[in-house]
């Protein structure tokens, strides 16, 4: 089954003074996330991944299209229970300590009495705040702040959970850790959706992405099937400055360091290029297939780059 | 569904709690210890009727104005500051659980407070009176109908807050308890009217709170007793006044996309 099924939702906004103006917060998106998948969403701003989780937790509504969340209808709030969400930059009620805020959220998700406390402590222990947990969140810095926010999207031991933005905010020790989190959590067979632009936290953890861009899915995929799409180079090191102009020819991008010559070719070009060198009587030192990034391929496909102009 | 609102509505008030809302007590005890030695030199009559005036106004009026200044921000401010995204989107709390948890927990809040006072008020009275005697339980109902007061202006201040900005919530607020301060006069002035106008001003001042029939304050400060039917008639308005104007707000917030 899967854990989010989404069919055609769309978002319009409303916008000028008489409200006559349309702004399309999110295209007709169609996409789906199997149970016990990590699956990143990722866009610049703007993209539509916030507007994405709101419509899927219900906070904005629809204006078009249909999703489900474990099975159940987008309106039925009892599937809640099992869901826990993070938000992006989160706000907590500052008057609370951590402990209180995890409490108070516990019994919001119909965490029974007798396991509420063990189920906070836990928690808290799993963001690394056991020790902070009775000083009130004013005090928190930003950090700290989404740790508990992590800390209460996991409180009532949720099968999915969405997380806005989680890296956000931390230091890389934190994103480490949270990283680590991530992994575990799906280890235990939750499902995991985030949104982020931290592309080498997706590429890391993620089985599968989605790209946004303007409101519009402009790709989905495994990662490593993505990459592939956008990857295709060697680099090749040669010595002998003589072969620079034929290898130019076969669109290497050549970097010549006294004798030794360091080039970026498509693959394609790699057999006439082997032959260049031996017709010129270079001494090749090393083949290397350049591996596509995450990056790329998200540059490519929100078009700010073409497909192949890869990173070495 | 009770464990939720409970829970919202206790959230409200230790939030209100914590933010030293309470601090008005001091406040409040300094002016009544202040009015009981001052007024304490002219006769024990006046004295006393000055003294409940006093005593009862403030807590209508420290009240009105916790319930106005938090009531404005129950919504917006969670919309703002984001914090209704971890209550509402993750966890089984409908919207209008959140609506009403949030008033219950003020009027909760409003209700410790005036409790508090009343409780300084009577000791205060008992002070100049040299006791209390049975004429003195119309106070109660005086702060029962204060009560009252809260819960109306509570119900307001929410509906405002749920698609206004704190702001003109106050100022809307303020306004609509004016106004209703003199209910009875709008009413009065509707008679007076003809034709068109005097159906529209009779609509509107039917429309407003009454809060001018929960006033029994110099009415209770002259030991005139306040009848039995005005404290059921006061108790069913209150309460079919405030579940519309909650039902208001929950069909208005029920539909808000929360950006």
């Amino acid at each position: 089954m899967a854990a989010i099924e989404i069919q055609g939702l769309e978002k319009s906004y409303k916008t000028g003074f008489f409200g006559n103006k349309l702004k399309r917060g999110l295209m007709p998106l169609t996409l789906s996330v199997e149970e016990g998948e990590v699956f990143g969403c990722l866009g610049p701003n703007g993209a539509g991944k916030t507007t994405t989780l709101k419509l899927l937790l219900g906070l904005v509504f629809p204006t078009g299209g249909t999703a489900r969340i474990l099975g159940h209808d987008l309106n039925d709030i009892s599937v809640k229970r099992f869901i826990g969400f993070l938000p992006e930059q989160p706000y907590f009620y500052d008057h609370l300590t951590a402990l209180e805020l995890l409490d108070y959220y516990a019994r919001l998700s119909g965490v029974e009495p007798r396991e509420r406390k063990r189920k906070v402590d836990r928690a808290l222990a799993r963001v690394g705040m056991s020790d902070s947990g009775k000083t009130q969140l004013r005090k928190y810095s930003k950090g700290m702040l989404q740790r508990v926010g992590i800390a209460q999207a996991i409180v009532h031991d949720p099968k999915l959970v969405l997380l806005d933005e989680p890296m956000s905010g931390l230091d890389p020790i934190g994103r480490r850790e949270v990283r680590d989190l991530v992994q575990e959590l799906n280890e235990e067979g939750k499902t995991i959706f985030f949104s982020t632009h931290i592309l080498s936290d997706a590429e890391t953890l993620c089985d599968r992405v989605a790209v946004l861009n303007k409101g519009e899915l402009k790709g989905v995929g495994v990662v490593a099937d993505l990459l592939r799409e956008v990857s295709g180079e060697v680099e090749v090191v040669w010595n002998g400055a003589q072969a620079i102009p034929a290898l130019s020819t076969l669109g290497a991008r050549c970097h010549a360091t006294g004798d030794v010559v360091r080039a970026l070719m498509p693959e394609r070009s790699l057999e006439a290029a082997l032959a260049e060198l031996r017709k010129s009587e270079a001494r090749l030192t090393s083949v290397t297939p350049v591996r596509a990034t995450l990056e790329d391929y998200f540059l490519a496909r929100i078009g700010e780059a073409k497909p192949n102009e890869v990173h070495a | 569904m009770i464990g939720r609102l409970g829970a919202i509505a206790f959230n409200t008030y230790r939030e209100a709690v914590r933010d030293r809302v309470l601090y008005n007590l001091i406040l409040f005890a300094l002016l009544i210890v202040g009015s009981s030695v001052l007024f304490g030199q002219i006769s024990l009559e006046i004295n006393r009727i000055v003294l409940i005036n006093l005593g009862l106004t403030a807590i209508s009026l420290f009240g009105i104005v916790i319930a106005i200044f938090i009531g404005i921000g129950l919504v917006s401010k969670e919309i703002d500051k984001k914090t209704l995204y971890t209550v509402l989107a993750a966890r089984p709390v409908r919207r209008w659980e959140f609506i009403t948890g949030k008033f219950l927990g003020l009027v909760m809040t409003l209700t410790v407070n005036a409790l508090l006072m009343s409780v300084g008020f009577f000791a205060a009275v008992m002070y100049v009176s040299h006791g209390l005697g049975r004429g003195d339980l119309q106070l109660l109902t005086a702060i029962y109908f204060i009560l009252l007061e809260f819960v109306l202006i509570t119900a307001l201040a929410l509906l405002f807050s749920t698609f206004s900005t704190p702001v003109f919530s106050s100022i809307f607020a303020f306004a609509i308890f004016a106004v209703g301060t003199f209910a009875e006069d709008l009413r009065g002035f509707a008679q007076m009217a003809n034709g068109a106008t005097r159906w529209l001003m009779t609509g509107a001042a039917y429309l407003v709170p009454n809060f001018a029939a929960l006033n029994v304050i110099s009415q209770v400060a002259h030991n005139t007793a306040v009848e039995p039917k005005l404290i059921l008639l006061n108790t069913l308005y209150v309460v079919v006044y405030a579940a519309a104007v909650l039902t208001a707000s929950v069909w208005i917030f029920e539909r808000r996309n929360l950006k």
